[in-house]
């Protein structure tokens, strides 16, 4: 079959440009080269069928950064019939720089001259047909976002690949840049005009306020907190309505077609174990893709790379940048989203940095079991006290571990960030954009998640004779095994065996403790506060806060790090971390006679 | 001769040359930040935080001690904000 890559820089709309080509079947795939995936999709170019791969956005093909390696790689390892190369019609004084070093790969390609529509209203005036003639190849006015222009991009496609031979980049080092921009200046000169003096645009309106010295940062987390607050005021109804009909489809579907018919195991391995193992994790899906419906209009409003302008202050210290702030703050939310959405930092260490950081974020999940232990243990008066102290230990084991681990994972790329300007996605683009990072979480993640839910469940209920979770079960017994590490944290044996169910998700915890206690929901805060005094309570939810989040996390940091070794330590640590937090509380708290 | 991170605020000035190497020169030049280009510092946060550089139509953030290696000469043409 015949391949087209997409080829562009940051910010030129190429993933929109994608999605017109190829309608919303797009894959992720491995590719011979290179250790990143790429999305690509099979389109038809008038009869013709194609795969058309998305390459990342690159500012040139030198490969200094990880991205520029890629697609250099990329293009040295796999033959491609024709690149479109898309580029942002009012940065064509710099972008065109993109097509020189392709003419001097040798490599057919056609220009998409995106964002057409904004370079009109900003007067700026594009001679096409004399771009085609200076560079000998077709060139393209569209608008991916709106649809001018598409069709036509379309026909020449269809038209250069009737033409075209499979080629490969030879791994060639481009000639001096010097030479190169002197065309460069020549090539824009003649063949754009705009206005010599810009006028204030909105974009400039709006960072006056947005980007204010004083004003800035109470704007940015305001609007963290319109997003958060719009996440669950719709979310939240959504989850619990799937969870309610999962529980239906239960009672009401699968039990009374098993019962009788399966011995008593099975029946309970394949409810208790996997059915409610696996809603519990997928009941939490509605909340996940809002959450990417928010990363994404942060991200596509070009307000993200605003935020790194603002907290980079604070975060370069750190070994991040804004960018990882926002992310982890989206944490808060759910940690699985957030750590997809690290996928726009380009370069490795940080990514992989911030990735690190994020579990630490208290997210919805626990908060709720903090909601439920704070007002079981302590005094309503001391409950909201307690719940802030558990926020402040979030940012502060977070803050800590990027602190101990920036060196090692180091940032290859300089912080030269575009500030675009302020755009409204459209709707199709947010909604193709949450719903294909969901479908990617799912297809990636389930295997994981059912393989751990199936563990936990055997843990907890073999050998069969014993009471379920009882002290008498694998789980009892790790339990007692383990109680020389657990006892120092005022953490006793029964708790500890929830912290296993805490390892498939969070929200199960108290749903544990109700069967290990063998009490109600209602009884269960009674006992709780007769079992647990407020320095335990403190410091097994300081536990709970640190240790690994839920085993949708653990897959994701696989799925998106690739690597095992990453994934081992971004779980050991967080352990390590938990068992020293809760020991040092514990020990103080005891030591000063609480 | 000035380095960029010594530039006011608003103050149009010529790129003269770039101390840069390698991934981060080249990403200065991606960007429109080479020799003989007029530039100008837009805004810069506070606590020793990034610049907002505009060049042409393109506006981006850079930080403190990678601007010190891009040297540039005002120009005394106040009324004017693009380049050419």
């Amino acid at each position: 079959m015949r391949r087209v890559a997409l080829l562009g820089m940051p910010n030129t709309g190429k993933s929109t440009l994608f999605n017109r080509l190829t309608g919303a079947n797009a894959r992720v795939g491995n590719w011979p080269g290179i250790t990143v995936d790429l999305l690509s999709a099979r389109a038809l170019f008038s009869d013709q069928p194609a795969e058309v791969v998305d390459l990342p956005g690159t500012y040139n093909l030198h490969g200094f950064s990880d991205d520029e390696r890629v697609v250099r790689h990329f293009l040295e390892n796999n033959a491609v019939d024709l690149l479109v190369v898309v580029l942002n019609a009012t940065q064509l004084d710099r972008q065109l720089g993109l097509a020189l070093q392709l003419e001097a790969l040798d490599l057919p390609y056609l220009l998409v001259v995106n964002m057409h529509d904004e370079a009109r209203a900003r007067g700026i005036v594009i001679d096409a047909e004399r771009l085609e003639r200076s560079l000998g190849v077709p060139v393209v006015l569209a608008s991916a976002k709106f649809g001018p222009g598409m069709d036509e991009a379309r026909r020449l496609i269809a038209r250069e690949l009737r033409r075209s031979q499979p080629r490969r980049a030879a791994a060639a080092t481009l000639a001096q840049d010097d030479r190169l921009e002197s065309r460069l200046d020549e090539l824009f000169a003649q063949t754009v005009q705009r206005p010599v003096v810009l006028g204030e645009d909105p974009t400039s309106r709006l960072d006056r306020w947005l980007l204010h010295p004083w004003l800035g940062l109470p704007l940015f987390l305001a609007c963290m907190f319109v997003v958060f607050q719009l996440v669950y005021s719709l979310g939240t109804p959504l989850q619990d309505g799937l969870a309610w009909t999962l529980e239906q489809i239960r009672t009401a579907g699968i039990e009374p077609a098993l019962a009788g018919r399966l011995p008593e195991w099975l029946t309970s391995f394949l409810l208790d174990g996997v059915y409610n193992g696996v809603g519990t994790v997928f009941s939490f899906l509605p909340i996940i893709v809002l959450f990417f419906v928010g990363i994404g209009l942060v991200e596509n409003s070009g307000y993200l790379s605003r935020a790194a302008f603002l907290m980079d202050a604070f975060m370069g210290r750190l070994g991040l940048d804004g960018r990882s702030f926002v992310m982890q703050l989206m944490g808060f939310g759910c940690n699985v989203p957030a750590l997809m959405g690290t996928r726009v930092m380009r370069s490795r260490g940080l990514r992989l940095l911030t990735m690190l950081v994020i579990p630490f974020s208290l997210c919805s999940a626990r908060l709720q079991v903090f909601v439920f232990l704070t007002t079981a243990v302590f005094s309503p008066r001391w409950a909201p006290f307690v719940l802030f102290t558990l926020y402040l230990a979030s940012f502060a084991t977070a803050f800590l571990t990027a602190w101990l681990y920036r060196g090692r994972l180091r940032s290859d790329e300089p912080l030269l960030l575009e500030l675009p300007p302020y755009r409204l996605p459209t709707l199709t683009q947010v909604v193709q954009h949450a719903w294909g990072e969901v479908k990617h979480f799912v297809r990636s993640a389930s295997g994981f998640i059912v393989a751990g839910v199936v563990v936990v469940w055997l843990l907890t209920h073999l050998p069969a004779s014993a009471p379920v979770a009882g002290a008498e079960t694998l789980a009892g017994r790790l339990a007692a095994m383990l109680a020389p590490v657990f006892d120092p944290l005022g953490i006793d044996q029964l708790s500890s065996i929830t912290l296993l169910f805490g390892f498939v998700a969070k929200e199960v915890v108290i749903g544990a403790m109700a069967v290990i206690y063998g009490a109600g929901d209602s009884a269960l805060q009674g006992v709780l506060s007769s079992r647990m005094d407020p320095v335990q309570a403190y410091s097994f939810m300081l536990f709970v806060l640190i240790y690994t989040p839920c085993l949708s996390t653990v897959a994701v940091l696989k799925q998106e790090s690739k690597s095992w070794r990453f994934t081992a330590i971004a779980v050991l640590w967080p352990l390590v971390v938990a068992w020293l937090a809760s020991f040092a509380f514990y020990q103080t708290a005891r030591a000063l006679g609480l | 001769m000035l380095q960029l991170d010594e530039l006011p605020d608003g103050v149009p000035a010529r790129v003269v040359r770039l101390d840069a190497v390698d991934g981060l020169a080249a990403r200065m030049r991606a960007l429109g930040l080479r020799p003989g280009r007029e530039l100008a510092v837009v805004r810069r946060s506070r606590l020793g935080g990034p610049l907002q550089i505009r060049v042409g139509t393109t506006d981006f953030i850079i930080r403190p001690h990678d601007a010190r290696l891009v040297a540039v000469e005002p120009v005394d043409e106040p009324d004017r904000t693009g380049p050419r």
